[in-house]
């Protein structure tokens, strides 16, 4: 057939295929010869074939007050990075001569960053110095393996507001493990702002993979830079602080355990917040860090304990501002029922003692003259009112309106470990005394501020500016803006309505203007500002008393409310008070006339005794 | 004897066993390159060497079933296989995804399949049909120009693909079309000295290469003095090379895109543009020339564990061969690679039927020019145009597509004495 004559007269051609099909497979054998066996300069290629994966650490964001002045910015600095599994050939002497450390410290530090990774980057030697790093960048290329891995550090205008800012420290192993953005080394935010806003604050980190020759130097970015990714800077944050008026509550708290915190009614922003003693956040930056952190906790008078936020007091007399607003509210009084004070008030077999002061007393001058006697008959109506049926319903209602100033719970805004206080519920007390063995005498003590009741200023602050915002407050927060200054951060600004009429807010306003005018408070008054203002005097079973006070202005349109705890220095008169109003008068005026007033305040030392 | 095991018996044992072997050394070198000290199992479906054990099974049924299904069916249906695989390549063009820049694949959830690796058999099983059913010793020109529009028309459409490497692939047919004398042995010779000049051409100065053919011109004319029509011939000879010499190299001057002219480039200038191009071709050619003799042994290979090779499961699979197995390695590889293909040759020419000859060839065609350029790609005797080692590669669509032909031919061989 046609076919197979076709197929025969070409048949040979067979062969010439073959031939290609040989002449190829030498051609490969050939230059895989050249390339496996002759050339030895691949193999040399191979050991000194490495990429180095360089990370690009953002900025942090920058931390502003509320005027746009720079509190919180970073300086960069250097770590020396190795690679374990691309050290080789080193000279070992001339590089610890170099960085300053033994042989031995150099191998047992290789060694452990050997154990956790051969392939990836530890940290050899933190933040070397300037010197140091000039000459490392210039013999870099002698000690393979070797790299400088730039990073930033914290930076502060101003030694103030630690415990607001916190502090940035290295990711813990925990963190690492559960989190794959964190690296050995890295920089976290640990307290605070530093902490609340990480993920703001940090950015995002950058990829850089660089080719790397025999002599361990840069060859230029690998694939062209295909894989990299590049560094997303951090987001500044815009706080609600005033920084001139959180230094200047810093000064006033020198040598004073206690805390000043302001806040802007209308807002619920927070101007300044001050626990003292205090200690410098450039304390915690660094090298130095570790050892500074250790020093801190070990001093007896707890730098580290933020007392605005923490610290827990039974009111005492300001609190009264509470029980008359409960009892106007609860129309078991009225603004004008006036009751008599003897200077002592007995029942059953209970006595509380008052000072002499104008006598009879109603809402208004019990409050100007803080009267015990007053406070205790209206507290007792409160929980005595026949339309309960048992002492548990008439406690739990009252406590009801306790809670609703923001006392006994956290305001779960940004603010770092803040603790919730304590205002007792009626099952504390059944289980104290039986269901029915307890009576409105018993706890009677709550209607002074005693007892079993543990406010933190920053909740003393709130209520004050609750009651300047005449029965709402704004969950008080630190950060106004994130990212920019025109893009507010409204997420922590919530509105909290107080179930109590307005009318009785002005009276307990009025009353508290009195108490600066001419009552327990009249020393402080501020010349040219109407201040409304509370004193209070803390009982301390472990010593001196706690010296209290909370105050707000101006008087008609309030544009701070502040608290003072100024602890073992004794009458809220007497320093809560004069601090306070040297507070007022320095944001309202910007600045403060009163000399010798504020250098009494500036005198006072009251860190001797027991902590 | 049924008809099964008629077949089994009548299955060619070598090509049977040189498949089993290739597909086996490429998974173990898949797993390799991909190994990493977190390791999964090896089924593990987010790994090359998990989803390539699925692949081989998948394979496994697909060549069965291949072998049990009648050869009229392949016969019958080349026609319309060819036509359908054509739609399917039109189709890709307007509904398929884009991976490597290359628009050829359809995606069915996590896996991607080329329609261009099933068009090469479509075009075999067309081409075999077509030349089976020419009468006469020599072709005539009118079908000579058939059977090099039916290769032309798929590798237009998988041009379009920008798919550059498959695209070369359909060249190999020419050996197919000069076996069965539709292309002379002039045309191969003239092909390689092309070639030849094209390589030149990069890597000399053009005029020096129009220089060399001048004095090559007159030391020719000097022996075929006597002959003035063979001096007509090399004049005009010498003419159309300048030409062609001076147009390679305007071309690559101005009408290349410049990814493709990297490409071609750094193959003349070992060690250029490491950053870019040449940085993968420079990666595989410490990786395999870091092997040694012997090579660096399984898993051992600290080119191709460090990732510093790109596509080292796939086109760069032979990278891992060379660095953990070496010379012995590259020679066992080659050695395989050229005894399939001879074995090959000889089914193709016991064949009674035309048909499955051209079909044989076809197969053998298609096999030798990806042996021969991967090989080449990763060793710097050919541009990285992206094709995969047949069988060793990582890849469903490869490997499904090289069963298909394989066993297709293997069963056209058990009917060898039959005419089709
Ligand atoms: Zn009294």
């Amino acid at each position: 057939m046609h076919i197979y004559q076709q197929s025969g007269q070409f048949s040979g051609r067979k062969n010439v295929l073959r031939g290609i099909i040989l002449a190829v497979a030498l051609v490969l054998l050939w230059r895989l010869f050249v390339l496996q066996i002759a050339d030895p300069s691949y193999k040399a290629f191979a050991r000194s074939n490495y990429l180095r994966h360089v990370t690009d650490y953002p900025a942090r964001g920058l931390i502003y007050d509320r005027n746009g002045e720079l509190l919180v910015y970073n300086e960069a600095h250097y770590d020396l990075m190795v690679i374990p599994g691309q050290v080789r050939d080193i000279d070992t002497l001339a590089f610890c001569e170099l960085l300053g450390i033994e042989v031995s410290a150099f191998e047992s530090r290789l060694l452990q960053a050997r154990r956790f990774s051969r392939f990836r980057a530890s940290v050899f030697e933190r933040q070397i110095s300037k010197t140091t790093f000039a000459a490392f960048q210039e013999k870099l290329f002698r000690f393979p393996g070797f790299f400088v891995q730039p990073r930033t550090l914290r930076r502060y205008t101003y030694p103030i507001a630690t415990h607001t800012f916190g502090y940035v420290g290295e990711a813990g192993p925990n963190v690492i493990q559960n989190d794959p953005y964190y690296r050995s080394g890295d920089y976290i935010g640990i307290s605070g702002l530093e902490r609340a806003y990480e993920e703001e604050l940090r950015g995002s980190k950058g990829l850089r993979i660089w080719m790397v020759d025999v002599l361990n130097r840069d060859i230029g970015p690998f694939q062209e830079g295909r894989y990299d990714t590049l560094a997303i800077a951090g987001k500044d944050l815009y706080t609600t602080l005033d920084a001139q008026l959180q230094i200047y509550g810093e000064q006033l708290m020198q040598n004073k355990r206690g805390s000043i915190v302001a806040i802007e009614p209308a807002t619920g922003e927070i101007l300044a917040l001050v626990s003292s003693p205090s200690f410098d956040p450039g304390l915690l930056v660094g090298r130095q860090r570790t050892r500074n952190y250790r020093m801190l906790q070990n001093d007896t008078l707890k730098p580290l304990f933020n007392r605005a936020l923490m610290a827990q007091y039974p009111p005492g007399s300001v609190f009264k501002l509470i029980n008359t607003l409960i009892a106007l509210q609860e129309n078991v009084v009225d603004a004008s029922t006036t009751y008599g004070c003897s200077g002592i008030y007995h029942t059953s077999g209970i006595s509380v003692r008052c000072r002499t002061h104008p006598n009879p007393v109603n809402a208004i001058s019990g409050t100007q003259h803080s009267c015990n006697t007053y406070s205790s008959i209206i507290f007792q109506n409160t929980i005595n009112q026949s339309r309960f049926e048992n002492i548990q319903q008439a406690f739990t209602n009252w406590r009801d309106h306790v809670v609703s100033f923001g006392l006994g719970q956290q305001f779960g805004s940004d603010l770092s470990h803040e603790l919730s206080g304590l205002v007792a519920t009626s099952d504390y007390y059944d289980r104290l005394y039986g269901p029915r063995g307890w009576r409105s005498q018993t706890i009677l003590s709550l209607g002074i501020g005693q007892g079993e009741l543990g406010v933190t200023p920053m909740q003393l602050a709130n209520m004050t500016a609750a009651i300047a915002n005449k029965g709402h407050y704004i969950t008080p927060h630190l950060v106004k803006a994130v990212g920019h200054k025109e893009n507010p951060s409204n997420k922590n600004a919530n509105i909290n309505e107080i179930n109590i009429d307005r009318r009785h807010f002005e009276t307990i306003a009025h009353a508290m203007h009195l108490v600066v005018e001419d009552g327990t408070g009249r020393f402080s008054r501020i010349p040219g500002i109407e201040m409304a203002g509370k004193t209070g005097t803390v009982q301390n079973p472990h010593g001196e008393n706690h010296s209290v006070f909370v105050a707000f202005a101006p008087v008609d349109d309030p544009k701070i409310a502040i608290s003072v705890v100024v602890e073992n220095a004794g009458y809220g008169s007497v320093w809560a008070a004069p601090i306070a109003s040297l507070m007022i008068e320095k944001y309202l005026n910007r600045e403060v006339n009163r000399q010798w007033f504020e250098q009494r305040v500036l005198d006072a030392k009251f860190l001797t005794t027991q902590q | 004897m049924t008809n099964k095991s008629y077949t089994l018996h009548r299955l060619d044992k070598v090509v049977l066993l040189l498949y089993i072997l290739l597909v086996i050394i490429g998974w173990f070198n898949i797993f390799s390159a991909e190994y990493t000290q977190a390791h999964k199992h090896i089924f593990d479906m987010s790994t090359s060497y998990g989803k390539q054990l699925l692949w081989i099974m998948t394979s496994v049924v697909m060549a069965a079933a291949i072998l049990i299904l009648d050869v009229r069916f392949f016969t019958g249906l080349s026609w319309g296989l060819y036509g359908l695989f054509l739609l399917l390549l039109i189709a890709v063009l307007f509904v398929g995804v884009e991976i490597n820049a290359t628009k050829a694949w359809f995606r069915f959830g996590g896996f991607a399949f080329q329609p261009s690796e099933i068009a090469k058999y479509g075009t075999a099983l067309a081409l075999a049909a077509f030349i089976s059913t020419k009468k006469g010793n020599q072709p005539d020109i009118n079908s000579r120009i058939k059977a090099i529009a039916i290769i032309a028309i798929p590798a237009m459409l998988v041009l379009m693909q920008k798919d550059v490497g498959t695209t070369l692939v359909f060249t190999s047919f020419f050996l197919v079309l000069f076996r069965e004398g539709y292309i002379g042995g002039l045309v191969l010779f003239f092909a390689g000295l092309a070639v030849t000049l094209f390589v030149l051409t990069l890597m000399f100065n053009e005029f020096i290469i129009i220089g060399a053919l001048a004095i090559a011109g007159i030391i020719f004319g000097i022996f075929l003095r006597k002959k003035a029509s063979a001096l007509w011939q090399l004049a005009a000879l010498f003419a159309i090379l300048s030409a062609y010499v001076y147009f390679v190299d305007y071309t690559m001057d101005n009408i290349l895109e410049p990814h493709h002219k990297a490409r071609i480039e750094v193959l003349i200038h070992d060690g250029m543009d490491l950053q870019g191009v040449g940085y993968n071709l420079h990666q595989s050619k410490i990786a395999i020339g870091s092997g040694g003799l012997t090579g660096k042994g399984f898993l051992q290979g600290t080119q191709t564990q460090f990732n510093f090779v790109p596509e080292q499961t796939t086109d760069f699979i032979f990278c891992t061969i060379g660095e953990e197995w070496g010379f012995a390695g590259s020679i066992m590889i080659i050695t395989l690679f050229v005894s399939l293909l001879f074995r090959l040759i000889y089914l193709a020419e016991r064949q009674k039927s035309a048909f499955s000859r051209v079909f044989g060839y076809s197969v053998a065609s298609i096999i030798f020019f990806h042996f021969a350029i991967n090989i080449s790609m990763t060793i710097g005797l050919a541009p990285v145009i992206g094709i995969p080692l047949p069988m060793v590669s990582y890849g469903g669509s490869s490997l499904w597509g090289i069963t298909l032909l394989l066993f297709t031919f293997l069963k056209f061989d058990t009917k060898r004495s039959e005419m089709m």
